[in-house]
């Protein structure tokens, strides 16, 4: 069962993770991303997500169907949101259930490694002092997903 | 003809969001094409980081682009 949306609104974490389970379930892992108030030294007042309607959706469920491919998963959700995003709020979900925790924390962190590299999502920054400016990619993301 | 998109910082620096041309041949070639407008595209596509997607479907330099494609140009995903 696997669940991909990109949308404005927020999300409900916990009912999502509900959602999951099952009497074969032995394990639910779930990652939420948050927004941060600062980055590189600055205080940043909002963050604004762009994406490729279409690409987007489909880049993710690829990388739900490569990892339910590696480990025995009995359920992906995926939610990840765009437009504009305040510090404090969430902006990812990845929530994995599987028989077994080793499955799930694996897929989980899987999912998110190459959610962060390989879906189309641009993320740019208005800064408390008034200035705006896109973020740039990291290499540590790239070395995350790599490790798989 | 193809339908050429722009996104994100790209977008932003070359001040458009699409195009539709005329073109047949690769990305490279696509690339080239696009960089005669002015300085501005040529720079913007002479950077060995921007990514290419063909129909949504992640392409490279040497991918084939032919009549009806979308064609999408986009800097590195900052996502998650």
């Amino acid at each position: 069962m696997i669940k991909v949306l990109v949308q404005v609104e927020d999300f409900d974490a916990g009912a999502e993770v509900a959602q999951l389970r099952s009497t074969a379930s032995g394990a639910i892992v779930q990652f939420v991303g948050v927004m941060r108030d600062n980055n590189q030294g600055d205080t940043v007042a909002s963050m604004h997500l762009e994406h490729y309607p279409g690409m987007t959706e489909s880049s993710i469920e690829r990388i739900v169907v490569e990892a339910s491919e590696r480990w025995s998963l009995l359920g992906c959700t995926v939610i990840h949101r765009v437009g504009t995003v305040l510090p404090g709020e969430q902006i990812v979900l990845v929530a994995v259930s599987a028989a077994h925790r080793h499955a799930a924390f694996q897929a989980c962190e899987f999912v998110m490694d190459y959610l962060k590299t390989q879906a189309p999502f641009w993320k740019k920054e208005q800064l408390h002092n008034g200035e705006s400016r896109w973020v740039d990619a990291r290499e540590s993301d790239d070395r995350a997903a790599a490790r798989w | 003809m193809i339908k050429v998109l722009f996104f994100a910082k790209l977008r932003e620096t070359l001040g458009t969001s699409d195009l539709d041309i005329d073109y047949a041949g690769t990305v490279a070639g696509l690339k080239a094409q696009l960089s005669t407008r002015n300085d501005c595209w040529a720079e913007q596509f002479a950077q060995e980081n921007l990514l290419c997607a063909i129909n949504q479907q992640v392409a490279a330099d040497e991918s084939p682009v032919s009549k009806g494609d979308e064609v999408a140009f986009f800097p590195p995903v900052t996502g998650g």
